[in-house]
């Protein structure tokens, strides 16, 4: 890898994940597989595994794959297992001599493949120890079968599962902290990145996730325009506030030490990226305002405990 | 060679003669004792297999699904509720045309839940587009195992097998059995060299794509088209294997059918006890016969009502309760397959050995005295009933 990461170099590369897939203009997903993929050295092969998900629909629809380097789709909840059967296949094969040359093996499912129906096989497979990366592109809901809640969508938002009604005020419950649990899996790598500004950090995390022996973890924010309800041309401004809120830190742990890889100068209010979407309007309604000072206090008090645990 | 072993070692054996690349392994009884020999030949290098430990029999199959489609040979082995768990990607390897090998010691579905055999494991993955072929006894098993891969991965086939055998009675007695020497084995088996895979270096390869409605029945025709091609395969892979171990396989086995009047159909290890009673009936003038189905995916149709045209009255004897308050399964793809007979034989169905229930020779004579009534009177009386119950009132 070069150490000065440049965009411009970098977008002209080859694209391994080829333009005219199906996904929604304004979607998060396909910049950041298309941003995953960039990372891999043009040399090395990679057998791409995906789980059911929107990102499957749009980029593999029969019969034509948008993907340069070879891939598979199984099913919904087990893509992890997917992806350690074909390491598995590549370690027999390696060593009888039948295959040759560095493969690379990286999954990448939403969170609803992630932190739900494919939990399990994602901690199986974590702690096996397979050469592999696995990349959860989080967009807060199912979004493919028309964004229900899922243990990733944060607290009082409005899904189609989680309506805003009389009684109910969206989401009872709060987001689950996957990314802190893929760290007590005491694996090699594991951050939290997003598609911000030049990509640099998403890229430069996807190399060491890639290049890191044994299995690694991203857990990357992936807006969805459908389901966060926001106008397609305001993705790259809604990631960038999710980042500068501390709605989304960026860090990484690397061999168990917690580093931070950014901290925004000036911290801003939660409320700056609650009012960009959609799924968050009820909030900003007449007497609602507590649900705002909640998620304020909820991503402070994780933004703390970030500090605490990133302190050199 | 001739050794003693259970039906779980017989199969762990032949997983060890055939070294494969991959194997998905999970605990399930009755078929743990597979991937704990399998284990112990990996420990000590007597195979270079990547043995991978997952975490659920869903992972297992997962693993296999792609380790052969990334261009390698798997295999797996499971039971009861460890199938039903797969079931979701039963379908998903069939349908990529992924001849995977998966021993299946059958056992019991729960609830309640209950470890000893019965066929409701499997017969629920009847319409998965596995082939299926069943064991009488570890002989079998053994066998069985060894063909499934020539079956599997041939071109015209490219299809999953299932082995089945049963739970305990099969997988856990000690018999006497002939094993084939190691290298008549790889080379009977040969290479895995497929046309197409992920790790193929020249091409790459996508698989399992989302499938809209203008080309879904098209592979499903496709699929369906190679499980019909799987019967020719099937006995062309018989008949070499009878060349390199003398045992003759063919879809079913026909015992002393050759002028039988009363016929019973069946699956699995009750075929030994059926085959006593038989021989029992025989002694005393009574023309019965037994026809065991080895193969039921495909399912032998043709074949079937060939052997029981003669006939006058067949039992069709189900270990597994269908629910469909119509009969067994076996009994409605035989029954379905006598259809096209001008003269049909009376056919009754005998759900039996649920959860283990145990059938002795005694119980299969029954049967026969009924089907002798039958064909005596020509009154078939209850279609369908449950042999050797204590629930109600109800007699062969």
């Amino acid at each position: 890898m070069s150490t000065v990461y440049n965009l411009k170099k970098e977008a002209e590369k080859p694209p391994r994940l080829t333009g005219g897939h199906r996904l929604c203009a304004g979607c998060g997903a396909g910049i950041v597989v298309a941003g995953v993929l960039r990372a891999l050295n043009p040399e090395d092969r990679a057998v791409v595994v995906n789980a059911t998900s929107c990102l499957e629909v749009s980029t593999f629809m029969y019969p034509y794959t948008a993907y340069m380097d070879s891939y598979i789709h199984s099913a919904f909840e087990n893509s992890a297992a997917t992806c350690s059967g074909v390491e598995a296949a590549y370690n027999a094969l390696k060593r009888r001599g039948k295959v040759d040359g560095t493969v690379k093996f990286i999954t990448f499912a939403g969170d609803g493949g992630t932190y739900d129906i494919g939990f399990q096989s994602l901690s199986g497979a974590m702690e096996r120890g397979h050469d592999m990366v696995y990349i959860c592109y989080d967009n807060e809901a199912y979004m493919n079968t028309g964004i229900q809640r899922s243990s990733s969508t944060p607290r009082h938002t409005r899904t189609t599962t989680s309506p805003v009604g009389v009684v109910q005020p969206g989401k009872k419950q709060n987001k689950k902290d996957l990314t802190d649990i893929l760290v007590a899996h005491n694996i090699p790598y594991v951050a939290q990145t997003a598609p911000v500004g030049k990509f640099r950090d998403l890229h430069t995390k996807s190399h060491k996730a890639i290049y890191t022996e044994g299995p690694c973890f991203l857990n990357v924010l992936a807006p969805c325009p459908r389901g966060w309800d926001y106008p397609m041309a305001k993705l790259a401004e809604i990631t960038q506030l999710a980042v500068d809120t501390c709605v989304w830190p960026l860090f990484e742990v690397e061999e168990g030490v917690w580093r931070l890889s950014y901290e925004p100068k000036k911290k801003l209010p939660v409320v700056d990226f609650l009012r960009t979407q959609g799924r968050f309007r009820h909030m900003f309604q007449k007497g609602n305002d507590w649900m705002i000072e909640e998620a304020q206090a909820f991503v402070d008090r994780k933004w703390e405990r970030l500090l605490v645990r990133t302190e050199a | 060679m001739s050794s003693r072993l259970s039906g779980n070692e017989a199969v762990a054996y032949a997983m060890k003669q055939i070294n494969p690349d991959v194997f998905g392994a999970f605990p399930i009884t009755p078929s743990t004792d597979i991937p704990e020999y399998f284990a112990g030949f990996a420990a000590n290098g007597e195979v270079n297999t990547e043995f991978v430990t997952v975490e659920s029999e869903h992972s297992s199959m997962s693993v296999c699904i792609a380790a052969q489609a990334a261009g390698a040979r798997a295999i797996s082995a499971t039971s009861s509720c460890g199938l039903a768990l797969m079931y979701e990607l039963l379908y998903v390897a069939a349908s990529c045309r992924l001849p995977i090998t998966l021993a299946c010691v059958n056992r019991a579905l729960s609830g309640p839940i209950n470890i000893n055999a019965d066929h409701s494991d499997s017969m629920g993955a009847r319409d998965s587009g596995w082939i299926q072929i069943y064991a009488e006894n570890n002989q079998e098993a053994y066998d069985n195992f060894i063909q499934a891969m020539p079956i599997g991965e041939t071109t015209s086939v490219r299809l999953p097998v299932m082995s089945c055998m049963d739970g305990f009675i099969t997988s856990h007695a000690v018999e006497n059995i002939e094993l084939l020497e190691t290298e008549t084995v790889r080379k009977f088996i040969g290479e895995y060299n497929p046309e197409h895979y992920l790790l193929k270096k020249e091409n790459p390869l996508a698989v399992g794509p989302y499938d809209v409605s203008p080309y879904y029945m098209e592979h499903k025709v496709q699929e369906a088209e190679a499980m019909k091609a799987a019967k020719a395969r099937i006995l062309e892979v018989a008949a070499a294997f009878e060349k390199i171990s003398g045992r003759r396989y063919g879809l079913f086995e026909e015992y002393r059918m050759e002028d039988a009047e009363l016929a019973i159909v069946l699956i699995g290890s009750t075929a030994g006890t059926a085959k006593a009673a038989v021989d029992r009936l025989r002694e005393h003038g009574v023309k019965a016969g037994l026809v065991k189905i080895r193969v039921f995916r495909p399912f032998p149709g043709e074949e079937l009502a060939r052997a029981l045209s003669r006939t006058r009255a067949v039992a069709v004897m189900d270990k597994s309760e269908g629910f469909s308050a119509n009969g067994g399964p076996v009994f409605a793809e035989t029954r379905s397959a006598l259809y096209d007979l001008k003269e049909r034989p009376y056919l009754i169905n005998i759900v039996y050995g649920l959860g283990g229930r145990d059938v002795k020779v005694e119980d299969i004579e029954k049967v026969f005295a009924r089907l002798a009534d039958i064909a005596t009177t020509g009154a078939t009386g209850p279609l369908y009933v449950h042999m050797g119950h204590r629930s109600k009132e109800e007699t062969v």
